[in-house]
């Protein structure tokens, strides 16, 4: 099993500027740089059929393809690095162990899109991935790798870092831009769609950073060797899973796209803890419909986990065990939602804390026969929000309704939770 | 007032910056290590740095978990609510830091040392249940070691982050 993204050295710590160039780091850039025109690196990434790993899986090169090259002005790359969705820590990992991968993945694409000026947004508590990134943007500096006229090519590149305050909603693209420019950070109207008009009103990619710590890999060793890593013939590389919950090893994988879900749990996952057996999972961070033991032998993949009821999302899998009751987990899903609704459209900013209340009210046995009603009206008329953080929410609250319908109309006729408090 | 080189050194990343508004959570930020919270005298400061008006920087600094628009004390624990740290116990860790800081969630101690906050997920969720104390990130925190990383933090001194 190859894994590209994952690196420490041998004592588990981050990789050094040294050691990563020792095992081949960099390479890529010299190869593109030095015989590869910005067309050709964008055309290795179409190939390759790399889709975005921030969540919604948008194929990376053809989001490259809709920067128009011709407009007056600079054009901008950011790196998605909010990851607040809970259940997802991948990112955070792969920084605190290879940070000089996400940088030359950050090259490569600005070379490929002609944009001189770069950012990584970077959430409010990581700051040893800052810390990291700064380190390794030093290094690469020093080496030629950044800065002015990179390795002789005329192409030159500023990386910055802009470290937020908490808040999920920042991660949502077109509120990252607004949060990068200092501007509260409510979404915006999409279309104009961010590669057209972004920051400061210019054409502007949005990547996640395990999307673009992937570039490398497909430049050194060529598309098909990359798509090859993954798991079925649909699939395209690797994904980072990062695990949670009542599995035994709750730690971030980094494997073949395309896995079953069984094969995780049952294998890097070792199982389940002692004295728990598998009830259910959320198979992509907090905003994607549950999973459970039908769902075992789903390719982790975007496409047959979405024809299975779910997403992919961000590969943040959250297991739960018997003794779980789904209503409060759905209740505890909610309210991180109406806490994080940044209050800009009213669907969200009302209908959050609403469904907070009916769930709460169920959850304490004071639910009424209409209840899985109201819940579902709220999962069709959230879709009509300003943006994608409410349908988001919705996720696991359809799952509620479709797989655990029993369940929640026990907490209702029994007037308490079968699972005590 | 802030000290002088501060005051320097925040112009300087303000003058850097592309825009001078995107250097805006910088300053909240630096203006809040100073004054341990966004008092309205930083707030003002803070808008005069900036070229913005005092209602432009609290649109700001009322956005973010980790901005404080009211006192704190003289540190923060934030302890993630969210599912992953929930389904590992994080709702009895938050009762018991209650009972042994002897404050509500969301208020201050007496002594005005500790300040307990709920807040959302750490990205630290494969280490469940999480806390974030000053800059960092506290996984795996039992109820036992949840005592011990409180008396230590009482001494002042380094407490470790993982068991
Ligand atoms: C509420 C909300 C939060 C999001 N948070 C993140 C995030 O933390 N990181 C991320 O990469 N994408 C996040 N996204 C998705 C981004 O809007 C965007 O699609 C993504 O960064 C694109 O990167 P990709 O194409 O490489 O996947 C979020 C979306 C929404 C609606
Ligand atoms: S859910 Fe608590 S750290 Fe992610």
């Amino acid at each position: 099993m190859t894994q590209i993204l994952l690196r420490q050295d041998h004592t588990g710590q981050c990789l050094s500027f040294g050691q990563y160039c020792d095992a081949g780091g960099f390479e890529a850039l010299r190869t593109a740089l030095g015989g590869m025109s910005p067309n050709d690196v964008q055309q290795a990434v179409i190939d390759s059929g790399l889709r975005g790993r921030g969540g919604a899986g948008f194929p990376t090169g053809k989001k490259w393809s809709f920067v128009p090259r011709n407009l007056p002005g600079p054009r901008y790359l950011i790196c998605n690095c909010d990851e607040m969705e809970p259940g997802t820590y991948k990112d955070r990992v792969l920084l605190e162990q290879n940070p000089h991968i996400l940088i030359e993945g950050m090259a490569l694409t600005c070379y490929a899109l002609g944009v001189e000026h770069a950012f990584i947004f970077v959430r409010r508590g990581y700051e040893q991935a800052a810390a990291n990134l700064r380190t390794a943007i030093g290094a690469a500096k020093q080496a030629g790798f950044l800065g002015s006229d990179i390795l002789g090519s005329g192409f030159s590149l500023q990386l910055d870092i802009h470290q937020s305050a908490g808040r999920y909603i920042c991660g949502e693209e077109t509120a990252l831009i607004n949060a990068l420019e200092g501007i509260r950070a409510n979404p915006r109207v999409k279309p104009p769609f961010p590669a057209v008009k972004g920051l400061w009103g210019q054409p502007t990619v949005v990547n996640n950073v395990e999307t673009l710590a992937n570039i490398p890999a497909i430049i050194a060793h060529g598309p098909t060797w990359w798509k090859g890593l993954a798991a079925t013939p649909e699939a395209a590389g690797t994904k980072l899973f990062c695990i949670s919950g009542h599995v035994r090893n709750t730690e971030c994988f980094e494997l073949p796209l395309g896995t079953p879900l069984g094969k995780i749990i049952d294998g890097p996952c070792g199982g389940m803890r002692p004295g728990s057996t598998f009830k259910a999972c959320i198979p992509g961070g907090a905003s994607t419909p549950y999973f459970t033991r039908e769902h075992w032998g789903v390719a982790m993949d975007f496409d047959p986990v979405a024809k299975a009821g779910s997403r992919l999302g961000t590969g943040g899998i959250i297991v739960f065990d018997q003794n779980t009751c789904m209503v409060a987990a759905t209740l505890n899903l909610t309210r991180f939602y109406a806490r994080e609704s940044c209050g800009w459209c009213t669907p969200c900013r009302e209908g959050l804390p609403f469904l907070v209340h009916t769930l709460e009210k169920i959850e304490q046995g004071l639910g009424t026969e209409s209840d899985p009603d109201i819940l579902r009206e709220h999962v069709h008329a959230l879709n009509y929000a300003f943006c994608a953080l409410a349908p988001g929410a919705m996720g696991p609250v359809e799952g509620l309704l479709r797989l655990f319908e029993d369940e929640l109309r026990e907490h209702i006729t029994k007037g308490r939770c079968p699972f005590g408090d | 007032m802030i000290p002088e080189q501060l005051a320097y050194d925040l112009q300087q990343r303000v003058k850097d910056a592309v825009t001078h508004r995107e250097a805006a959570i910088d300053v909240l930020k630096e203006l809040q290590r100073h004054y341990g919270w966004l008092t309205d005298e930083a707030l003002a400061e803070a808008a005069q740095l900036l070229g913005l008006s005092t209602l432009q920087v609290e649109e700001l600094a009322t956005f973010y978990e980790m901005i404080y628009r009211r006192p704190v004390g003289r540190t923060v624990i934030h302890a993630c609510d969210s599912i992953s740290c929930w389904s590992m116990g994080g709702e009895p860790l938050l009762r018991h830091l209650e009972k042994i800081l002897e404050v509500e969630t969301g208020s201050t101690t007496a002594d005005n040392a500790i300040t307990l906050l709920p807040c959302s997920c750490l990205g630290n969720c494969g280490d469940a249940p999480a806390l974030m104390i000053g800059e960092h990130l506290y996984g795996r925190v039992t109820p036992e070691r949840a005592v011990a990383i409180i008396e230590q933090l009482r001494l002042g001194m380094p407490t470790k982050t993982t068991s």
